[in-house]
């Protein structure tokens, strides 16, 4: 049986007639059509499919659809206003931090729940929380001094 | 994923009822984090999937002086791990809920679900465990508290009945004067299931520092987290120096029962529990 549930992605609502094994990845990439978040293993451990959900990164790939619920997503697409990008977008490009770009969606998205919630991190903890994404370019250190790049910002403001 | 019926029921009374209507054929979700995983490589199948993260109370993390910490059982591991009472009072806890899987699984990932998969490498097994902990079952025609350390029965095995919910986990006070420590060997440092687990919490008589209790309990190394009890006999009342570390990791290690597998041989694993074993006592004694 199809379940109706309204999701609230980047502050927009949709009205959605969703099978129960559909995951939020599949609905937010096919039925969306946001697809700049990234489909990898598909079984939680390669991070490229995080989104922020009510303040937190998960994995869209290990959240059913149905149990989302008047929580409110954000994928990448939520974070530039109109044509100016988020710092952390900015920090990437300027620092080189993406190679194939594979893992730079949910590089960001778990940057950004990180920064959210401690603005100012020792880089232990942005190692902790980019931990759950996986870059096969092995562009790490690049990601890592982007992220400490926009802290820095944050904190002369 | 093959197609399921998704049932959300809003009391544990409605859940109950649910688990009893679909006995065998309904499978209970809560963070999701394993059971979707070992639904999409279809080695479990569930008919029904009942959600019951939208039930209300199980995901509380309360503290009394009097009773000890009760842990709801769909509370996340994020959420203990951020507690500053969890932290503080039940540090061994602490640690290893930051040694499960990453942020994005433990935001999600609750200690309920940790310990009803019964991975024999449970993160959370061995400290609650060491802890003393219990779980409060219920069922539609009683209630039933369960010690930890029996509530495993194999691998991906408990004593959880058809018909039965896990809702709290409850852990005493610990002792004045103790110490504990908890050790995750893996290869690598994060998303990685253990090879070895070792949690080890004592508490001294005074300032002597004769062991008066002892809990070594070992993950990964036996079909289900196991306390080692010949080891923890053999040193309490004792002073801990070299010799007896030794004697007590050699105990420790006999009382696993490793298996091979992928990620290392059982010889690797006996010899690692010796290791973790004396690194974990001579680390409560050096503090």
């Amino acid at each position: 049986m199809k379940h109706q549930i309204r999701l609230n992605v980047n502050g927009a609502d949709y009205d959605l007639l969703v099978e129960p094994r559909k995951t939020l990845l599949d609905v937010i990439r096919n039925d969306l059509g946001l697809i700049g978040t990234k489909k990898g293993c598909n079984t939680g451990e390669c991070g490229a499919c995080t989104v922020i959900m009510d303040g937190k990164a998960v994995n869209a790939c290990l959240v059913l659809a149905v149990q989302v619920k008047e929580k409110k997503i954000m994928t990448i697409e939520g974070l530039a206003e109109s044509e100016k990008l988020h710092p952390l977008q900015e920090a990437f490009i300027h620092h080189g931090a993406i190679q194939c770009g594979y893992c730079t969606p949910g590089m960001i998205m778990s940057a950004k729940a990180l920064l959210d919630k401690k603005p100012n991190p020792e880089e232990g903890e942005i190692k902790e929380a980019i931990a759950g994404n996986l870059c096969r370019c092995t562009g790490y250190l690049s990601i890592i001094e982007a992220i400490k790049s926009v802290a820095k910002t944050e904190r002369s403001v | 994923m093959k197609p399921f019926e998704y049932l959300e029921p809003q009391s544990i009374e409605e859940a109950l009822l649910l688990l009893e209507q679909f006995k065998g054929e309904a499978k209970i979700l809560a963070g999701g984090t394993d059971l979707l995983v070992q639904m999409k490589q279809q080695k479990t199948s569930p008919k029904y999937l009942i959600d019951v993260k939208n039930i209300p109370g199980l995901n509380s993390i309360e503290f009394s002086e009097e009773r000890g910490l009760d842990i709801g059982s769909l509370t996340t591991i994020a959420d203990l791990e951020e507690s500053p009472t969890v932290r503080d009072r039940y540090p061994i806890l602490y640690a290893a809920g930051k040694e499960l899987g990453t942020q994005q699984v433990r935001n999600i990932a609750t200690v309920g679900g940790n310990l009803c998969n019964a991975s024999p490498a449970a993160e959370t097994a061995p400290a609650l465990i060491a802890l003393g902990a219990s779980a409060k079952i219920v069922s539609r025609s009683k209630e039933k508290v369960v010690k930890l350390e029996d509530f495993f029965t194999g691998p991906g095995e408990t004593v959880l009945k058809t018909g039965e919910l896990l809702v709290q986990i409850h852990i005493p006070n610990v002792a004045p004067n103790s110490k504990g420590v908890y050790f995750k060997h893996a290869f690598r440092r994060k998303l990685e299931t253990a090879i070895v687990g070792v949690a080890v919490l004592a508490s001294f008589n005074g300032k002597g520092k004769s062991l008066k209790d002892l809990r070594i309990v070992l993950g990964a190394v036996a079909p289900t987290p196991k306390r080692a009890i010949r080891a923890e006999e053999l040193a309490k009342g004792n002073r801990v120096d070299g010799n007896l570390l030794e004697k007590v990791a050699v105990v420790a290690s006999e009382e696993s029962d490793p298996i091979t597998d992928v990620r290392a041989t059982a010889e690797y694993r006996r010899e690692m529990v010796k290791v973790f074993v004396k690194r974990g006592l001579n680390e409560i004694v050096d503090h």
